[in-house]
């Protein structure tokens, strides 16, 4: 036997080991020092998907629904995953043609081939239905469900708002919270209670098979988070009563603004032209969104809180009660009314009527725009110092009074009218020395002016509390517990004693239940106490009733804007009698006839056919209605001021 | 010589048995793991992989017993017959063999498919170690080289045709044998791994004249610490310039003798092609598979890797990644160890050997077991080109699996006959 190599052995032996370390080396280098294989094989085989919680949803002060969820499915694709599909079926059943599956296709391949963004949002059950039958021939789509808003009785389109996908700034803007496809509140208590209502997204751990095949949870959902839902909130509307006063503004321009006295709770909340807040849900909501865009009565436009109107005589409220204030008048205090108010160089405002000797009460009631330029002239030009700084004193007492800023409801895009500093008119006038006659009619809620409806029903809301507010809001209750904002409950005392709010309240109540002002727009057995206004407009003039009831205990206040809707009380009043009389009593006792003359009327700008009497005599119509006060201020430079009549007019003398 | 036939147990070496027993398992609880299916988790059903390797193991351990009752004698002078059957197998498949995934590799026997590469390598072994035994009196001289890489050169390109490359290379693992033989010197088998460093750098450095710069020098630098004996320089020289051509020659052979798929399975190994969901997925997957398995593993029947098919042939020839994904580190470098005890047993039973046949046969059982082992494991953590090798005992499979229990077998009935057999 020949066995001279048995040394070499060892030389095997020792390759073999060498071979079995550097084994081990790379071992070593993959398992325990290179941890993206770990990585590698969880994105393998996990699929996130989000969870999307159920959005709050929103009751109204009786619990009835105003804004609920509806199921919809969206179709997700990851482009990198799809192969083979059946391109045609697909398209088919979407009802898309090519074109649009390859655009879908870019933008999801822009956003991420790697991760699954949407390819056709909101799909309704039946497609959802049908599709999934035949998902598995789609490889690299999936779908899942979420809600979608949904209004019952498609009502308070502007104080609820709407929601769309977050766009590229909101995702900024939340540091990563939002993702793309997500939704967010863009407008009204969507927007502004977005934290509370969006809930918190959940995520599910899904286990994926080479093939994208889900194979159950990972970890049994160890790691799965669970989705919570938004909080419910409970809002101050009064749905009935909205419904009504949408109805009633129909075909008109114009806001309606109703608030409880006690709480600030708003109870009605109308900015007509509305629109159907289930327009901006679906697939449609593009289109729809555009169509209201363009809209020339502008139905996205928030009026109540974002339109700024000279108030008219229904400001003299709020000029009586801060003279009352500053000591200048007494409710005794006596002025002669002789057809007008003369000022500097023989210019004349006028009244409607010549009543001679005329007292506070009698000078709300008949509405007298002489009383009020003797009671401007007192507020700036008799306290012993300079028009500006009196001029700033009256100003002070107006802001106290809720005007001139925002109030602080609880909507996005609130604005604060306004009440232009002294140093406005200084700079106009050119030096400091000028005096009431320089701004005299904004002494009859003309000229500069501009108030909100909003602050407008405010305004009546102290009234009604004698001399305090609670910020007007419109969302009571937050969550299951049905928390209120700290900052609602605050009293807010306006600035006015309240002895002096008694003689003015007196003559608000004659003017509605006293002096021939027409059946329709007292209310039998209701003390309702309100002032009309007519804003002079250089197109047809706004109409303006606010009015809070009852006289005692007052449960409502309320104030109606009527854009271009001619005289004062014709319009305004009797909608905000009806919904009065709805709030306190539940039902109508105005005649039918009147109720269908203000149902059936359409006093919307820049339509053709003249729809009822009042307008016989009005001249071509101009869409000028949403004109900044400053604008209708520049208008009124004339020297003579013509201010319309403005107390409350039977309607009968009307015709 | 009958007595043995009584107490050929007792003198069996039950370690390597055990072994054997130990590996056969392990990969029979891992196919179940990588082929896992909650509808049928019962191991034995036959419709299933795992099913099957059952049985495989089963039948696979009759065979061994009857290869322990058989007489010794009765192998060896088999041996021709076997070695002309495995050819005749091997052309035979060339013409009459099922054609899996581009290999003409297997005949059809209805109820099992046979692949007679697998079996190739024991008729080669048998006849070799017949061949060499009979020369071991002789010393080592280029007749009898001739005729031994004969004996392997015939089957290695009977299989090269099928074409399964990964099956021709495993039988220039012999080289070991003719090594241990003295038919090839320590040199040649050290000029024989600087010529695969030497390809790899070739492969990996796009500009080959920078390989070349790095030979001249290093080989001047040898020049110098040797510069005392002229012969020395002269073969140093001669290092150097064969070095440079074959560096040169590189090109050359990747672009004639390889194939394309061989060249990009290479490319992604080197990182040259990153192509992770193409040509690279299956290393891609298998690393992924291994690496995510960190220390301890993902635990029995949990690795996501295994479970839901990222990686491909699974059971077979990366049943390794379902170990490394479930088991971790710990569990893989236990395989590592496991096979190097085996394979030193082997070199251990080698050697105690009475006869030349005996101990070449263990030594080719060695060199083809390391082969599958180095190759496969290194084909799944990247560090060989993707060639589809089973490992033994471990992949799903009858034929492997049977074909490398012959082989072990066999050998383990002539160590426990050794004292009856006198040197032939």
């Amino acid at each position: 036997m020949n066995n001279n190599f048995f040394e070499r052995k060892y030389i095997i032996q020792g390759i073999f080991l060498a071979i079995a370390l550097i084994i081990v080396a790379r071992l070593f280098y993959l398992q325990i020092i290179d941890d993206s294989y770990l990585l590698s094989a969880n994105n393998n085989v996990l699929r996130k998907s989000v969870v999307y919680p159920a959005r709050g949803i929103i009751l109204d002060r009786n619990g009835k629904v105003l804004v609920q969820n509806e199921p919809v499915y969206d179709l997700l694709v990851i482009p990198r995953e799809v192969k083979d599909i059946d391109t045609l079926l697909l398209c088919r059943l979407l009802e898309i043609d090519k074109d649009g599956f390859i655009s879908r296709m870019n933008k999801a391949r822009a956003f991420s081939p790697f991760r699954a963004s949407t390819f056709e949002g909101m799909m309704n059950a039946e497609t959802f239905a049908v599709l999934q039958e035949h998902l598995d021939k789609f490889r690299g789509f999936q779908t899942q469900p979420r809600t979608v808003r949904q209004y019952p009785d498609s009502t308070a389109a502007q104080f609820l708002g709407y929601i769309q996908e977050v766009n590229q700034k909101d995702i900024e803007r939340s540091n990563g919270f939002y993702k793309s496809g997500d939704y967010i509140g863009a407008s009204g208590v969507e927007r502004s209670y977005e934290e509370l209502l969006r809930g918190q997204r959940g995520i599910r751990n899904q286990m994926v098979d080479k093939l994208g095949r889900a194979q159950g949870s990972f970890r049994e959902g160890k790691f799965d988070t669970l989705a919570v839902s938004g909080d419910g909130l409970i809002s101050s509307l009064d749905k009935d009563l909205q419904l009504l006063a949408e109805k009633l503004m129909k075909n008109k321009l114009g806001s309606v603004v109703a608030i409880e006295p006690s709480t600030g709770e708003i109870l009605t909340y109308v900015s007509s032209p509305s629109y159907n807040p289930n327009m901006m849900v679906g697939r449609q909501r593009g289109n729809n969104y555009m169509k209201l865009l363009y809209d020339p009565h502008k139905p996205m436009f928030n009026r109540p809180i974002q339109a700024s109107y000279p108030p008219g005589s229904v400001f003299k409220v709020v000029a009586a009660l801060t003279a009352l204030q500053a000591g200048v008048i007494t409710p005794q205090t006596i002025f002669n009314c002789p057809g007008g108010y003369r000022y500097g160089n023989g210019r004349i405002m006028r009244c409607t009527h010549v009543d001679g000797p005329t007292d506070l009460i009698k000078s709300i009631q008949r509405s007298c725009n002489t009383y009020y330029g003797y009671v401007y002239a007192r507020m700036i030009d008799s306290r012993g110092m300079s028009g500006p700084k009196a001029y700033e004193l009256w100003r002070e007492g107006l802001n106290q009074f809720g005007l001139g800023h925002p109030l602080g409801i609880d909507l996005p895009g609130e604005k604060g009218g306004n009440v232009y500093p002294a140093s406005y008119y200084t700079k106009r006038f050119g030096s400091e020395k000028w005096g009431s006659s320089y701004s005299i009619s904004q002494s009859i809620g003309q000229g500069e002016l501009g108030i909100t409806p909003l602050q407008m029903a405010n305004i009546m809301a102290i009234v009604a509390n004698r001399g305090f507010y609670y910020r007007p809001h419109l969302i009571k209750g937050i969550g299951e517990k049905k928390i209120v904002k700290e900052e609602f409950t605050e009293k807010i005392w306006a600035g006015v004693d309240e002895q002096h709010y008694e003689s003015v309240i007196e003559g608000m109540s004659r003017a509605v239940n006293a002096g021939g002002t027409g059946a329709s727009v007292r209310i039998n057995g209701i003390e309702m106490c309100g002032k009309t206004g007519t804003v002079q407009n250089h197109g047809e003039n706004h109409a303006v009733f606010f009015a809070f009831a009852p006289r005692v205990n007052p449960k409502i206040a309320i104030a109606v804007f009527v854009e271009n809707a001619g005289y004062g009380g014709t319009w305004a009043g009797p909608i905000a009698s009806m919904l009065v009389e709805k709030h306190i009593r539940d039902t109508i006792t105005l005649p039918k006839y009147l109720q269908d003359r203000i149902l059936n009327a359409n006093l919307l700008p820049k339509v053709k056919t003249k729809t009822n009497e009042v307008k016989k005599d009005t001249p071509a119509l101009k869409k000028d209605s949403l004109k900044t006060t400053k604008q209708v201020a520049q208008n009124k430079q004339a020297p003579a001021l013509f201010v319309h009549h403005s107390q409350v007019t039977g309607r009968n003398e009307q015709y | 010589m009958n007595n043995t036939k009584n107490s050929f147990l007792g003198r069996l070496d039950w370690i390597t048995v055990a072994i054997w027993l130990i590996l056969c398992l392990i990969g029979w609880f891992n196919i179940y793991a990588a082929a896992y299916n909650p509808q049928h988790p019962e191991i034995f059903s036959l419709a299933t992989n795992y099913g099957k390797q059952g049985l495989f193991i089963f039948t696979a351990l009759i065979i061994g017993f009857s290869i322990l009752i058989i007489d010794q004698r009765f192998f060896i002078s088999i041996t021709p017959i076997v070695y002309a059957v495995v050819i005749l197998l091997l052309i035979a498949v060339l013409f009459i063999g099922k054609n899996i995934k581009g290999n003409q590799s297997w005949i059809d026997l209805g109820f099992f498919r046979l692949q007679p590469s697998e079996f190739g390598k024991l008729g080669t072994c048998l006849l070799l170690s017949y061949y060499l035994g009979t020369q071991s009196n002789k010393a080592p001289n280029v007749k009898s080289l001739l005729v031994a890489a004969a004996i392997v050169l015939l089957p290695t390109a009977l299989v090269r045709l099928q074409p399964d490359t990964g099956s021709a290379m495993v039988f220039f693992s012999l080289i070991f044998v003719f090594y241990r033989e003295g038919y090839v010197n320590t040199k040649l088998l050290l000029l024989g791994g600087l010529a695969i460093i030497l390809f790899v750098a070739a492969l990996i450095l796009e500009n080959e004249w920078i390989l070349v710069a790095i030979i001249v020098g290093l080989c001047s630098l040898l020049a110098y610490f040797y510069r005392s004996k002229r012969k020395n320089i002269i073969n140093i020289a001669l290092l150097c310039v064969a070095s440079s051509i074959y560096v040169l020659s590189v090109d050359f052979a990747w672009e004639n003798i390889l194939e394309q798929h061989q060249r990009n399975r290479i490319d992604i190994l080197l990182d040259k092609v990153h192509d992770p969901l193409g040509e690279g997925y299956n290393l891609n997957q298998s690393q992924i598979a291994i690496g995510s398995g960190q220390l301890f593993g993902k635990g029995y029947l949990q690795g996501t890797q295994t479970k839901y098919n990222f990686v491909p042939e699974q059971s077979t020839d990366f049943i390794f990644c379902t170990i490394g994904e479930e088991w971790g580190f710990v569990g893989s470098v236990t395989i590592v160890a496991i096979y190097v005890f085996l394979l030193f047993r082997i070199i251990h039973l080698a050697e105690r050997q009475r006869t030349a046949f005996a101990r070449i046969y263990a030594y080719c059982v060695a060199s083809i077991l390391f082969f599958h082992f180095f190759i496969n494991l290194g084909m799944t953590i990247g560090l060989v080109p993707i060639i589809g090798i089973p490992l033994p005992f471990l992949s799903y499979g009858g034929s492997s699996l049977w074909s490398f229990t012959i082989l072990l077998f066999i050998l383990l009935k002539f160590d426990s006959a050794r004292k009856g057999l006198s040197p032939a």
